[in-house]
């Protein structure tokens, strides 16, 4: 299919919207009436018609707006990129990745010519028709981890494995939820992870990177992963926390409905080839309160996930403070009636709200 | 299913190097490319030697970036408990055969500003594919080669020819030794060491290197291990609800696999740690071989690698 792309903004005017299509397959990541963290992984092989899960980098209606915000976030602060200079080779790696993927997912969108090393690349949204050198740096505009992910929605930490450990020693960060990249730089694992609440006392983060350690070339897997963003802002950056973090004292029970969103993040992991590297694309999917409530079974359980959250948690996802007012709006919504297992949204199976 | 992703390959050349080694080139059955690597990456080769099947890990030696054929070399192992045996016997030209998708345990540390590559015997194959990568990265490197003698030490003439400033060959019939101790200590700073061979290399250059206080991260090693004979014992699988007979050739991994019990691996040589597996209950004596538990963990007898490890004894329970 097409896809229309939306002119739209996610500051300033906020003008960011939904279209039905964009909220019926939004990653609800709820799988249950309760949340509480899991090394919830799974293999990256496509998912159903539609859905996010479907193609390996997913293409929305919000596509070109994301990299004109992008490019704006990368004016104002050039470090959201980096590069240690080991890593180049897994820049490669990526872009090879990202080419290659959205080539054959959307050929109606992109196009990848190879002959040899002589690559010709078309990016028909974003009007790019560029050929260049695989493998030298001087026939491309940015490094090879810059120009791909300038043209590919979503955040991407590329992590270097040595000595059964991971390193976060390349990436492109301008839709963060809370965290920086020119901070955590040439961080391990655990480093990186320190902030996170009990989740080390529970053992996640050793299995987590047990797991990760030992994915495969040609195996990625997937995780989503949640927080609380008020209006559509991507860049949610410690960098910027004094233009946005204030944001969230704006909310009154007239405007939540529109201006709380939902902020789910996809993530994947892939092994690169040349470079034994893993990439952690991290796509983040926004959704205000007023869309989610449009499918009852959603309504139903974020009333409920929220209520039941840990205070550590919603302390961690920077809702405490609004949590209250977001149940009062949230419990109009739910009716007790009990939800199906799964995320999905079973609009035609899950009776409609009855109260 | 356990394992790297699974590749159709027939095999399109067999080339005898010398008395102990052979190179098989393979390439896709459906003819497609094969994946890229990176330099230090194996491939898990499966046989179907009769009622036996035996799955295991060469490294790779071709150009990482050459997508149109993978090539391993094998050195025939007379003792062993016939994989090599059945490549050199068994496996003609145009056979199909299944491979595994690369996995790398060995890999280069792209931050060396040199890396010193030493190889004994057959351990020279990871290296040829890291010098292919290096070469395109444009990466320093210098090689140490020790073999028994000039007829059995394979590629070693087109390395000399090719890179005669890099390559240094050490032959045992002519007492040539490499000097580890002068060769450490006229490293520039952020040289990366690199040893594949024998266990008792690898531990030679481990320690040396450690009692010349260069840092544990800049010493990187591989081998691996073939599962080696032994004794017969018996193993209750309690997930499975199942009893066991490993026989004398076989792994206790190969033995669980036998029996339909799924079970996770990649390397099959003690070294990567996916096939670590509780133990529930024993009464008698592990033959721990891998290189993954810690010496404590061994001691402690709560966890077996079941791809090369095995148990001498009465009574043996795995969480499996």
């Amino acid at each position: 299919m097409t896809i229309q792309f939306n002119d739209e903004s996610f500051r300033d005017d906020y003008t960011f919207h939904n279209s039905d299509w964009a909220i019926k397959r939004f990653p609800f990541p709820f799988h249950e009436d309760s949340y509480m963290y899991s090394v919830n992984m799974e293999q990256h092989r496509g998912g159903p018609k539609g859905s996010v899960y479907e193609m390996r980098f997913d293409v929305d209606e919000h596509y070109v707006s994301e990299m004109k915000d992008r490019a704006l976030v990368l004016d104002e602060d050039p470090l959201r990129c980096q590069s240690l200079p080991h890593m180049t080779l897994a820049g490669w790696d990526l872009l090879e990745l990202i080419m290659v993927s959205k080539s054959e997912d959307y050929p109606d969108l992109f196009e990848l010519h190879r002959n040899g090393n002589q690559w010709r690349w078309i990016n028909k949204p974003m009007g790019i028709d560029h050929s260049f050198t695989f493998m030298d740096e001087t026939t491309l505009p940015y490094g090879p981890m810059e120009y791909i992910t300038r043209q590919a929605q979503g955040d991407f930490a590329v992590l270097d494995q040595r000595d059964e450990m991971l390193w976060m020693d390349a990436g492109m960060v301008t839709t963060q939820a809370d965290w920086s990249l020119d901070f955590d730089i040439g961080m391990n694992f655990f480093e990186w992870h320190a902030p996170v609440p009990k989740a080390h006392e529970m053992g996640i983060f050793q299995r987590a990177l047990k797991f990760l350690l030992n994915i495969q070339q040609g195996a990625p897997a997937r995780r989503l992963n949640w927080t609380m963003t008020v209006n559509p802002l991507l860049d949610t950056s410690p960098e910027n926390y004094h233009e946005w973090g204030i944001q969230k004292t704006t909310l009154t029970p007239e405007n939540l409905s529109q201006k709380q969103h939902l902020r789910v993040e996809l993530q994947t992991f892939f092994r690169l080839p040349r470079s034994n590297a893993l990439v952690f694309p991290i796509r983040c999917y926004l959704c205000n309160f007023q869309d989610l409530m449009t499918v009852p079974k959603w309504g139903r359980r974020l009333h409920r996930v929220i209520r039941d959250l840990p205070e550590e948690l919603a302390t961690y996802k920077g809702f405490i403070d609004n949590r209250p007012m977001m149940l009062d709006y949230l419990s109009q919504f739910d009716d007790g009636l009990p939800t199906s297992p799964g995320i999905w949204p079973d609009l035609e199976t899950e009776p409609p709200l009855s109260k | 299913m356990s394992g790297a992703e699974k590749i159709q390959v027939k095999v399109t050349e067999i080339t005898p190097l010398n008395d102990l080694v052979t190179r098989f080139r393979f390439e896709r059955v459906d003819g497609g490319q094969l994946p890229t690597f990176s330099g230090g990456a194996h491939t898990v080769v499966e046989m179907h030697d009769g009622p036996v099947t035996r799955l295991n890990p060469y490294s790779l030696m071709s150009d990482p970036f050459d997508q149109s054929s993978y090539t391993i070399s094998v050195r025939r192992d007379d003792e062993g408990r016939g994989g090599s045996l059945f490549m050199h016997r068994q496996v003609n030209l145009g056979d199909e055969m299944t491979i595994s998708y690369p996995v790398n345990l060995f890999s280069l540390d792209l931050r060396a500003r040199k890396h010193l590559f030493l190889a004994g015997g057959i351990g020279i194959t990871p290296f040829l594919a890291q010098i292919k990568q290096l070469d395109v990265l444009h990466g320093q490197w210098e090689l140490h080669y020790a073999c028994r003698n000039h007829a059995l030490a394979s590629y070693a003439d087109d390395l000399t020819g090719r890179y005669p400033n890099e390559t240094r060959l050490y032959y045992d019939d002519q007492n040539q030794a490499i000097d580890l101790k002068n060769l450490l200590s006229g490293q520039p700073l952020g040289t990366h060491v690199y040893v594949c061979g024998p266990k008792g290399m690898i531990d030679w250059v481990r320690n040396t290197a450690a009692t010349e206080g260069w840092p544990a991260d800049c010493i990187h090693y591989e081998e691996f291990l073939a599962p080696k004979p032994g004794k017969p014992f018996e193993v209750r699988l309690a997930q499975s609800d199942k009893v066991v007979h490993v026989g004398e050739n076989e792994s206790l991994l190969e033995a669980i696999e036998r029996e339909g019990v799924d079970a996770p691996y990649l390397c099959r040589g003690g070294a990567c740690g996916q096939c670590e597996t509780v133990v529930l209950d024993h009464a008698g004596n592990f033959v721990h071989r891998d290189h993954w538990l810690t010496d404590e963990e061994k001691a402690a007898g709560k966890k077996i690698m079941p791809c090369v490890s095995r148990f001498e004894g009465k009574t043996l329970v795995l969480d499996r």
